[in-house]
């Protein structure tokens, strides 16, 4: 077994001294995305917290003609900004995002009220703009309070029973406990943790196989005594290392990031010390070898370095196709699906930031499964290198 | 010793040798005469395995050449056709890097690299990073790989692709040497003076089949030519350009 340590020790001193490859494979995938993941996390969280106490500002056309309902909005933190013109000049106002809301009394409003009949107001809004979505979702909730009081004022003058108004109220009860609710965002988690692991072994996987090849340095070794088996199996060694580097460093930057914001402020909790950081990767190694072998076989097979790379862009994407189905199907977590390998690292990665029990079963299965997988696929890998396809 | 036995080998509808036999004996410089696309390096691929052959046989030393006998191609060193070197290693990482693939212990490894160093020039280069080696320092570098675990047996594709005129002398030199020590040594080559000056036998190959074996010398009388290059055009035809 002499050879596969000595190709092994080769290819990683060789990949570490391309600086540039070291940087992307390294730092960038590893460190730069958590930073990113992180800084977006941040950013949907503060903007979900605007809102309830934040002043609304509301342009009215012909607002004059109702001043309760301004007296009204203006208590409920509203700010109004009489506007003269009429519906043109109120799209206008959205369009050219002079205004994010426009309130139009229409002249027929009072006298409508007064008949007691559904007076119309006119609310403009965008709702292309996402952002701007939920100050309209606000402006409408307070509208509906304004028309309810008006109601039961009326009922009650009648003597009717405003109750009656109510034959049904839904009372929601959110059983989600704080570390449950994070999730929604920090199930992204697994998903980056396996891409990143797939970006630091691509080019060794590339480098070592089509692209010896392609400088000329292929036929000499495969000339050389070494038994061929030997010589591909540090070449796959040699990208496990870099990809479990990779899963470490992307792992722990991941852990101090998120560990940076500020969840529990949003009501959610993560688990996200050492010991977590040290758990997520346990889990996912298992996965290591198997999609070592997988980059492997592809650039292998393919022509040339450009085909390999387009190959393994794609073979990014299939680590989250079970993901997606999960979703999709709404499946949850049990032993059936724990040889499924990124599935079930997603939710034994899940339930341990969930600080949830793992079951040492499910641990056993899924590491089990994805080890046995990639120790088959080494099959198609050493039969492609012993015969002369290898040589392109 | 390195001989060739009715080989035969297509690539798709190709056919690219068509009984190819000869013998390379020991202690003697076999050339592989023959225009582009006559099948040298096919011919050679086979013999030192890293193509099987559809029928026929590459013995080494009496045995069979194979994928999976290790033993014989120990016996073989092997500087392929525009063979490359790992770029961002250096020269003498290189050549200690196929020591080590060889069998060769650390030391071992260490002392042999130290060794061919010297017999080949590369003692300027051999703590450069072999990405900017010109096409010269590229070959000798390659030839130490080939040589690092004193082979009995030498197959060089096109040693000469490249070199100049220094350096083709400095190559001759060091393959009369190893002739000497009894060597058997196979090269191929598309250079007429090269195989007239070098070799003591040549085996003249077009389209993938040997059409006339002998000394330089023998050659040209056979073939009533001035000169070995004209011999060597009556023997091959117009047959091999197109090829």
């Amino acid at each position: 077994m002499r050879a596969v340590w000595t190709v092994f020790a080769k290819e990683f001193r060789e990949n570490l001294r391309d600086r540039r490859t070291v940087l992307t494979a390294l730092l960038l995938g590893p460190l730069f995305g958590p930073l990113f993941f992180s800084m977006m996390l941040q950013l949907s969280l503060d903007r979900s917290r605007v809102g309830a106490d934040e002043i609304i500002q509301l342009q009215t056309i012909n607002g004059v003609a109702a001043p309760n309902l301004m007296a009204f909005l203006q208590a409920q933190r509203i700010h109004i900004v009489p506007v003269a013109g009429d519906s043109t000049a109120a799209r206008r106002l959205i369009t050219t995002r002079a205004a994010r809301l426009v309130l139009e009394v229409p002249p027929e409003y009072v006298a409508s009220l007064e008949a007691g009949r559904p007076a119309a107001l006119r609310l403009y809004a965008d709702s292309s703009r996402t952002g701007d979505e939920r100050y309209a979702a606000r402006l409408s909730a307070v509208l509906d309070r304004y028309a309810q009081q008006i109601a039961v004022q009326r009922l009650t003058l009648r003597g009717v029973d405003p109750q009656l108004l109510a034959p049904v109220v839904v009372h929601r009860v959110d059983v989600s406990t704080p570390a449950s609710r994070s999730l929604l965002v920090l199930g992204m988690m697994s998903f980056f943790i396996v891409l990143s692991m797939l970006t630091g072994g691509m080019y060794l996987a590339i480098d070592t196989t089509v692209g010896e090849r392609e400088r000329g340095t292929l036929e000499p070794l495969l000339a050389t005594p070494a038994p061929r088996g030997q010589l591909v199996l540090g070449k796959m060694l040699a990208t496990c290392a870099y990809m479990l580097l990779s899963l470490t460093l992307s792992t722990s930057a991941l852990c101090l990031a998120l560990g940076r914001i500020d969840l529990e402020q949003f009501g959610m909790s993560a688990n996200l010390g050492p010991a977590t950081a040290v758990g997520i990767i346990a889990i996912m190694a298992p996965l290591i070898p198997l999609l070592a072998a997988l980059m492997t076989l592809i650039a292998a097979w393919t022509r040339s370095a450009r085909e390999a790379q387009a190959w393994l862009g794609i073979l990014q994407l299939v680590p989250s196709v079970p993901l997606v189905f999960a979703s999709l199907l709404n499946l949850a977590p049990r032993l059936a699906l724990m040889p499924v390998p990124s599935l079930s690292q997603h939710f034994l990665v899940t339930q341990l930031l969930r600080a949830e029990p793992l079951d040492k079963l499910w641990l056993a299965t899924s590491a089990g499964s994805a080890l046995l997988l990639g120790a088959l696929l080494l099959v198609p890998v050493m039969r492609l290198y012993a015969s002369e396809r290898v040589l392109g | 010793m390195i001989e060739a036995r009715d080989l035969h080998k297509r690539f798709g509808r190709v056919e690219a040798l068509g009984g190819v036999s000869f013998l390379a004996p020991d202690a003697r410089i076999t050339g592989l005469l023959g225009p582009n696309g006559a099948g040298k390096s096919t011919t050679l691929r086979i013999l030192y395995a890293t193509l099987a052959a559809d029928s026929g046989s590459a013995c080494v030393d009496g045995d069979t050449v194979s994928v999976a006998n290790t033993d014989v191609r120990r016996r073989v060193g092997v500087l392929p056709h525009n063979a490359g070197l790992y770029p961002a290693l250096t020269a003498r990482e290189n050549i200690e890097y196929f020591a080590r693939l060889c069998g060769l212990g650390k030391a071992a490894a260490r002392q042999r690299t130290g060794e061919l160093i010297e017999l080949l020039d590369l003692q300027e280069i051999a703590t450069r990073r072999a990405k900017g080696f010109s096409q010269g320092q590229k070959i000798r570098t390659a030839l130490a790989r080939a040589l690092v675990h004193s082979p009995r047996n030498l197959i060089l594709d096109e040693p000469t692709n490249g070199l100049d005129v220094p350096a083709v002398r400095k190559l001759r030199a060091l393959l009369l040497r190893l002739r000497e020590r009894g060597h058997c040594i196979l090269f191929s080559s598309h250079v007429m003076q090269e195989v007239a000056m070098l070799c003591d036998e040549a085996v003249v190959i077009t389209a993938g089949r040997v059409v006339a074996c002998g000394t330089p010398e023998a050659l040209r009388q056979r073939t009533n030519a001035a000169s070995f290059e004209d011999a060597f055009v009556a023997l091959t035809g117009d047959a091999g350009e197109d090829a």
